[in-house]
């Protein structure tokens, strides 16, 4: 992710009906656009759901892909947030090699990064972080060197900032 | 509601159908949709029972070109969906109102491979406006009245309607209903809200463009059609005196014998169409989409045009080629509020310089008119005259039905279009084998109407068992073949850009016999092979009105469509026919 401001953050409002999620990618698909990543989940309307998703503004002409998704009968609400309109973040969860001997190096970088210990043995500690994207990636590059040994990231949410 | 009445999912879906003003459907029956068919025969709407069911969707298209209304087609699961997927496509590109239903394994079924089982609404999704899988019998009044809400409005389009065979079948206590009138309250569509007026702003800012244009060009599509506004297009284009070109799909938008109509602009579209765009200083796109077969080589396409373009469907504005006025709206309304703002701006104004841009477009006009030369006698007929022929002896009201290749170009280009809905063909996805089905829709919408299918015999191979439907349904449709013994378009290709390499274009001249082949599908099949036989062979045609009736023209395979634009150059690269080919400067 070289330049920052290349990825768009899109929400859309979508009708939480079977189906749906597949229209939304399979429209990305047909018309070339790359999606850089994806998080769904119902809203407090239960009727709703979210979809946030970041595109490379590089690699796909934003305004076709906010009308194309406007065109889908079940897409109900589109909001397009620039990086400086809005607060984002993305959750990761990791499990990291945490042996003895890196084990006290491990825990100090957890405490300065202000991570979570979700569960630990003698070999290996499961950790959840929550920031910025950029912060993610900062943060997954300082965990290579223990090793990881699994990892999931949600993609990023967002949301407006206040007005 | 007020009438407590019970019925089955499939009752409740042909009565949906006759509330929905349905007058006929055109199908298929089979395993998943059978409930669906019992109550059909107590059912006003009438059945056309096709061979095949891409025949259906073709024939739904044809009524809808034709008639203005939604076409309605009715298939059963699994191939009978597939089948139809390429008529789905085919209004999908060409925005043709269209409701589909298919038959669908019952719901438990759904997902492990049953018979006939595919997933139809997966399949569909990309060449449907919408689609629907009914899950409840009880949705089905409220998913027919979405259905046709969505074909009908905003940038009309086919949608499909997935039915489970449990929630239509009255053995299963799952098809039990309680009839409603559906209303649009009951449709639930909140991510739906078509806009069909103009902002009052952009239309005086395009009123304020066209005012200063010193070489306009009205660049009308299908969306004139779609949006009913050819009257309205004719009132513009008179009080502004500005010329229309008008595309493959808006053909009959505008009078082919009106003095402003400079006719089909694009790939073989006419020099003057052509050039007019081209050099043209402001282009007024109304309900046209800048196809590349338009457009040619987009980089260089209308250098110096400023452009207005109206579309109902946003997307378009602005996707192919930067609009300076962009209004989305319906095209009727937009030009009539255009009209308006004209003459709040004082109404038309000719500059001088526009009397100029007249003079040098009816010069091209004079210099490059659509040229042929007639067959020497004893040779092969030539295509263009068989559609002069068909042209000077049909009335003006015929319906032309046509297929894909140079026969639909010949079509386009010589046959004279004087009204609106007279001119049905596959544009964009440009579908073989369109004509016959279309042209049996169209004469079961109009049935007092002429109706012509021009066809290639190619195109012919392709979907000519329809023409069983059409004599067994009493459906009089007359189909011009032209037969060259080749898939003609891909020849020309190969003939201009692949050196003369033939490659398995060539068909057979004999086989199949087309006049036996034709009566045996109970039509009145005719052979003509030579000029002072075509005219006789159509008038005849025309005097037979109890069966369809099949006319074999044996034409040249080494006639060419020209002018043509070769794909990946501009338009400014137009190749004229070879005999005018020294006028260009």
């Amino acid at each position: 992710m070289s330049n920052p401001d290349r990825f768009h953050t899109i929400v859309t409002i979508v009708e939480n009906k079977p189906g749906v999620l597949a229209r939304v990618a399979g429209l990305f698909a047909r018309r070339g656009y790359n999606i850089e990543s994806l998080a769904v989940a119902p809203t407090n309307e239960e009727r709703f759901s979210r979809i946030t998703f970041t595109v490379d503004v590089e690699s796909a002409p934003l305004e076709q892909v906010v009308k194309q998704l406007n065109k889908l009968i079940n897409v109900v609400e589109i909001r397009e947030l620039p990086p400086s309109e809005c607060v984002s973040r993305e959750l990761m969860l990791v499990t990291v090699k945490a042996d003895s001997r890196d084990r006290r190096e491990l825990m100090e970088l957890i405490d300065d990064w202000r991570a979570y210990v979700l569960a630990e043995n003698t070999k290996k500690i499961m950790l959840s972080f929550s920031a910025r994207t950029a912060r993610l990636d900062e943060f997954e590059e300082c965990l290579k060197p223990f090793g990881i040994v699994e990892m999931q990231r949600t993609g990023r949410v967002a949301l407006p900032l206040l007005s | 509601m007020s009438d407590k009445l019970r019925m089955s999912g499939g009752e409740a879906l042909i009565k949906a159908l006759e509330r929905a003003h349905v007058e006929v459907m055109f199908g298929l029956p089979g395993g998943a949709i059978l409930p669906v068919y019992d109550p059909i025969i107590d059912s006003s709407i009438r059945h056309i029972l096709v061979r095949h069911e891409q025949g259906a969707g073709h024939m739904a298209e044809g009524y809808a070109h034709a008639t203005g209304r939604p076409g309605v087609a009715m298939v059963t699961s699994g191939p009978a969906a597939t089948n139809i997927v390429t008529p789905l496509c085919d209004a999908f590109l060409d925005s043709v109102p269209m409701v589909c239903i298919t038959g669908q394994v019952p719901l438990a079924a759904i997902g492990t491979d049953a018979f006939q089982e595919c997933d139809t609404t997966g399949i569909t999704m990309a060449v449907t406006k919408h689609n629907f899988l009914v899950t409840e019998a009880q949705d089905i009044p409220r998913t027919i009245r979405a259905a046709f809400h969505i074909a009908t409005t905003g940038r009309p389009g086919p949608v499909l309607v997935d039915i489970p065979k449990d929630i239509v079948d009255p053995v299963n206590p799952r098809s039990v209903m309680t009839w409603y009138e559906a209303t649009d309250a009951d449709m639930d569509l909140p991510g739906y809200h078509p806009l069909t007026q103009g902002d009052p702003e952009l239309i005086r800012a395009a009123a304020q463009l066209i005012q200063t244009a010193q070489r306009p060009v009205l660049y009308v599509g299908g969306g004139i059609l779609k949006s009913r506004a050819a009257e309205a297009l004719l009132e513009l284009a008179e009080m502004l005196q500005i010329p229309v070109v008008t595309t493959l799909m808006a053909r009959g938008a505008f009078p082919d014998s009106h003095q402003l109509c400079l006719g089909m602009p694009g790939m073989h579209g006419n020099y003057t169409a052509v050039m007019a765009m081209q050099e043209s200083d402001l282009l007024i796109s109304l309900g046209a989409r800048f196809d590349d077969r338009v457009t040619g080589k987009l980089d260089g396409f209308a250098p110096e045009a400023k452009i207005i373009h109206v579309d109902i469907d946003p997307a378009e504005l602005g996707k192919v080629r930067k609009v300076d006025v962009g209004i989305q709206g319906d095209c009727r309304l937009v030009i009539e509020d255009l009209c308006a703002a004209l003459r709040e701006l004082g109404g038309a104004v000719t500059p001088e310089a526009r009397r100029a841009w007249r003079s040098t477009l009816s010069g091209w006009q004079e210099k490059f008119p659509l040229v042929y030369e007639q067959s020497e006698p004893g040779h092969k007929l030539k295509p263009q005259y068989v559609l002069e022929e068909l042209r000077d002896n049909n009335p003006d009201d015929t319906i032309l039905a046509s297929g894909v290749g140079q026969h639909q170009m010949y079509a386009s280009q010589y046959w004279r279009f004087n009204h609106p809905y007279t001119w049905i063909n596959s544009g964009g996805l440009g579908t073989m084998g369109f004509s016959i089905p279309a042209a049996i829709g169209a004469k079961v919408g109009k049935p007092d109407r002429r109706v012509w299918a021009v066809d290639g015999d190619g195109c012919f191979q392709m979907t000519a068992q329809e023409l069983v439907t059409a004599s067994v349904e009493n459906v009089p449709i007359k189909v011009a073949l032209l037969n060259n013994s080749y898939l003609g378009m891909v020849r020309q290709w190969q003939e201009m850009f692949y050196d003369e390499r033939f490659s398995e274009v060539y068909l057979s001249e004999n086989i199949p016999d087309y006049v036996k082949w034709s009566e045996a599908m109970g039509c009145v099949g005719i052979r003509v092979e030579s000029p002072e036989e075509v005219a006789p062979a159509i008038t005849k045609a025309n005097a037979i009105n109890d069966r369809p009736v099949v006319i074999e023209f044996r034409t040249d395979p080494r006639e060419n469509v020209f002018p043509m634009v070769p794909a990946g150059k501009t338009n400014s690269e137009l190749l004229v026919d070879p005999s005018q080919e020294h006028l260009r400067r």
